[in-house]
């Protein structure tokens, strides 16, 4: 791992660091509105200084400021009803966090009680596919459930991801309907002491609609990821665990017995479990009930698992993307869902790559700095989420909505 | 002029009904009432309302049942304000309407003057609001549904059946339910977040499915939501109505009607129901023959310990002060029961305390003594602590123990508990109180199910002993006058 100095930084935001992108994305038109101008943006400087309430009336400023302050990262919060940095000098009460993208986070951390091949701050391509699981799934139930258009995907530059929500809805969501949101997607709740954390369907009944959508993608990803990959239940504390998830005392006992005598892997105990219920009467409750606790584990090791107090407050700060992780070097890009099984973490350019990339490209006056580098493709990728959302508030514009943020 | 119910007779049914200046027996109030309205009709209709809408908040103090509380409001509602569906050909339904309407614009304006009236009068008109609508006419209430512009869309029956096993699925939470009958409706999700956040419907492309059943919610949630925004606009508009000479004082007096309902009635004040002074020595006697189970406990434990912690000393000082002891008498009672206390650190500490309850220090307020509610959602008793409601603080076997030690004087045998651990279980402790009331009193003449009096329940322990005082007295003076009887025709 290479630590960044501040030379190198100071040369990412002055050469490479997309503004005008950014500020597309964030103003969702060409002339500056308060999506931009009424926008909280914090810094955080050398030593764990942190600068809030800042905010610009031009996409000039913004960079202008950022060089001066070569911040080792920044964050991006709401538009408020008055400028951030007039705050001072309104009263507290027109001082109100209005609109706000709508974000989700997802950090592989909340995945340490399950992978078995990294934990804490350490990831690797192994446990990478738990997060592109999770971008599958929440991309999917998100557009079809709630209709929302305008996803962007942003890699966090570690170890997990950020998703923020563009709509025009999404934007003017209350923190009430966010935390509904919340509560829509989310699955798995309790903490250590809780051994069954999916409790979302009514006693004996089939999953809600969009959980039951959710499981034919997950179910295939469990095979491979939780039993032959990860091999969730080699380990002693791996089987246990998944004893507790089974409801049925008399299987629970004869597996308990079988695998105390004799080791085996993950597929093969699930195999174990497949056999006894089959032995189960076809139409019997007891085999109703097993089933339903097979598709209950199922969404215990593999359902996204969200940080969800990000989500549920319009005032909650999130890094931008395109900012550098101080540790990796490696920049928050965006990506692609379609193509988020494909996506490398380890293979993400790191700043000290890309300035050398400029070095080597020699002078060239009709190319911007960034296009010379492997950050071109990610950047295009933010002008066209960009553009997607311009263009939409063009039409309402010419259709006569009430455009006026 | 014709009136209304000459005109009905020549037409056909449907137009009977579009003659109706208001065309529902529901009403959001949106619009004001723009007729003259004389000053005696103001007050009446109001006045009718509230005895309706006081009546609700008084099941709520007394934790009636949803069932309960709805035929004690129909009773009521039938006397003071009635309201029949538009198929009751016979009765001037509009002059009923009329009435409903300037009731509640005319209590809008007595009740939007603090956040705590804005409260309860929003929660007893949405009960109002929610028993009309359960009992309305399903034709009527159809067609008022349908005159309100909710912004939902009926899911047509091809959708239904596309998207059969999901509804099926979504409704899983419902007892009973049939997706052959049941209706779809299609809302923003943004506008159920309640049914969204537990997963309580279909959703695809943002929009919720709700079923008919749930749509009900969303009509009361939005009439709530429009009550508390008018209120509060009221509430901003009021200053210039209370020029209005003639109708200021009519609606002090109303919002001070509903506040002197059940629950408050007891709150404070220190007028003794006898007239007689309280005075210090007198407590012991009172507190055995009057006092409610948690009063009972506080005073025991004063006069085993000779002290009572803070939480105590704040529950027990405001009821002595509310039965009628006076600030001297008060200061005198807790000067001898905390007899292992030094003069000056009783003066140091205690003195202003007890002075201050009295509203003599600090702020100068007139505290009020801590209803039953009050004391069942205040912080329960610690270890040491005496204060909250023996009924719901004390373990059953405590609180068995406890009743037999403290009233079996008063004719309270173990045969009683069961009857009164029922009511304890389901937490219902009101009702183990005026229970225990009951049995205590039964030598007044007092049986099961008379409560305090009329069927009245326990909200207050203020209420609870002077209640049991009324009765003693009452006894008395039948006998002071047999004797004086007996004493007159001696002569
Ligand atoms: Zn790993």
């Amino acid at each position: 791992m290479e630590s960044v100095s501040d030379d190198q930084m100071l040369a990412f935001y002055r050469r490479l660091y997309p503004f005008k992108s950014i500020f597309h994305w964030l103003n969702q038109g060409h002339a500056p509105t308060r999506l931009f101008t009424h926008r909280e943006l914090a810094f955080t400087l050398k030593g764990d200084v942190y600068l809030r309430y800042n905010s610009f009336n031009t996409t000039e400023e913004f960079k202008k400021q950022v060089c001066l302050l070569n911040p080792t990262r920044f964050e991006i919060g709401p538009v408020y009803s008055a400028r951030p940095k007039d705050k001072k000098t309104v009263r507290p009460a027109a001082f109100k966090p209005t609109l706000r993208e709508l974000v989700f986070d997802i950090d592989m951390t909340d995945y340490d009680e399950i992978r078995t091949c990294c934990s804490d701050a350490a990831i690797c391509s192994r446990c990478w596919v738990f997060i592109s699981l999770a971008v599958r799934v929440l991309d999917k139930a998100i557009r079809t459930q709630f209709g929302y258009k305008h996803l962007l995907w942003v890699y966090s530059g570690r170890r997990g991801i950020h998703l923020w929500i563009s709509d025009k809805e999404a934007i003017e969501l209350t923190d009430d309907e966010r935390k509904a949101m919340v509560g829509w997607l989310t699955v798995i709740a309790g903490g250590k002491e809780m051994h069954k954390k999916v409790n979302v369907r009514q006693p004996n009944k089939p999953l809600p609609p969009s959980i039951q959508a959710a499981l034919e993608p997950l179910a295939e990803t469990f095979m491979d990821l939780i039993l032959e990959d990860q091999d969730c239940f080699e380990s002693k504390e791996g089987w246990q665990e998944l004893l507790h998830l089974i409801p049925d005392k008399e299987i629970q006992s004869d597996l308990r017995e079988r695998w105390t005598k004799h080791e085996n892997s993950s597929s093969e105990k699930w195999a174990d479990l497949r056999a006894k219920i089959k032995e189960l009467p076809k139409v019997s409750s007891r085999r109703t009930l097993m089933s339903y606790a097979l598709e209950d584990i199922v969404l215990q090791y593999t359902y996204p698992r969200l940080d969800a107090e990000v989500s549920k407050h319009r005032n909650h700060l999130l890094k931008a993307p395109f900012c550098i992780h101080p540790k990796t070097g490696r920049v928050c890009v965006p990506v692609d869902p379609h193509d988020i099984d494909n996506f490398d973490p380890e293979k993400v350019p790191t700043v000290g790559q890309l300035l050398n990339e400029l070095d080597q490209a020699g002078s060239d006056e009709h190319h911007a700095d960034w296009e010379k580098t492997s950050l071109k493709p990610y950047i295009e990728m933010l002008d066209r989420h960009a553009a997607g959302l311009m263009e939409e508030t063009r039409l309402a514009v010419r259709s006569g909505m009430d455009m006026s943020w | 002029m014709f009136s209304a119910r000459e005109r009905v007779a020549k037409l056909p049914e449907v137009e009977r009904y579009s003659n109706l200046k208001y065309p529902y027996r529901l009403n959001f109030y949106d619009r004001p009432p723009l007729d003259d309205i004389t000053i005696e009709e103001f007050e009446t209709c109001a006045l009718d309302r509230l005895r309706v809408l006081a009546e609700i908040e008084s099941s709520f103090v007394r934790n009636r049942t949803w069932d309960e509380l709805k035929n004690v409001t129909q009773n009521q509602s039938e006397k003071y304000l009635p309201l029949n569906s538009r198929t009751a050909l016979t009765v001037d339904r509009d002059s009923e309407r009329r009435k409903d309407h300037i009731g509640h614009y005319v209590l809008r304006l007595a009740f939007c003057r603090s956040e705590d009236l804005r409260r309860r009068f929003v929660k007893a008109e949405l009960a109002l609001f929610r028993i009309r609508y359960d009992t309305d006419d399903a034709d009527e209430r159809r067609d008022f549904v349908s005159s309100k512009d909710f912004n939902w869309v009926e899911v047509p029956e091809s959708e239904v059946k596309q998207h059969m096993s999901d509804l099926i699925a979504a409704s899983s939470h419902f007892k009973d339910f049939d997706l052959k009958k049941e209706r779809f409706f299609k809302v923003k999700w943004t506008r159920v977040p309640d049914l969204v956040e537990k997963r309580k419907v279909f959703l695809k492309d943002g929009m919720a499915y709700v079923p008919q059943r749930e749509q009900s919610s969303i009509i009361f949630q939005e009439y709530q939501k429009s009550l508390e925004k008018a209120l509060e606009l009221t509430a901003k508009a009021l200053p210039r109505l209370d020029e209005d000479t003639r109708i200021v004082p009519i609606l002090e007096n109303l919002s001070q009607g509903f506040l002197a309902g059940v629950s408050s009635e007891w709150s404070t004040g220190t007028a003794s129901t006898n007239g007689e002074q309280l005075t210090a020595d007198m407590i012991d006697g009172i507190a055995r023959a009057h006092y409610p189970m948690c009063m009972r406990h506080l005073h025991e434990t004063l006069r085993r310990d000779k002290h009572l912690k803070h939480n105590g000393r704040l529950q027990y000082g405001l009821f002595l002060k509310v039965l009628g002891l006076s600030i001297d008498e008060a200061i005198t009672f807790w000067r001898r029961s905390f007899s292992k206390i030094q003069e000056d650190k009783f003066n140091k500490e205690y003195r202003y305390n007890i002075r201050h309850s009295y509203g003599l220090e600090g702020k100068r307020a007139n505290y009020a003594a801590k209803s039953c509610v009050q004391i069942l959602t205040a912080e329960a008793p610690g270890t040491g602590e005496a204060h909250g409601c023996p009924y719901r603080h004390f373990s059953e076997d405590n609180l068995a123990s406890a009743l037999i030690s403290t009233y079996s004087s008063q004719g309270l045998t173990t045969s009683d508990l069961p009857d009164i651990m029922t009511a304890v279980k389901s937490k219902h402790y009101h009702v183990a109180c005026t229970r225990v009331f009951e049995i205590t009193h039964g030598r007044y003449g007092v049986k099961k199910g008379e409560g305090i009096g009329l069927g009245e329940s326990v909200t207050h322990p203020n209420q609870y002993a002077a209640k049991s005082r009324e009765y003693e007295k009452a006894r008395m003076d039948t006998m002071e006058k047999a004797s004086e009887d007996v004493v007159m025709s001696s002569t």
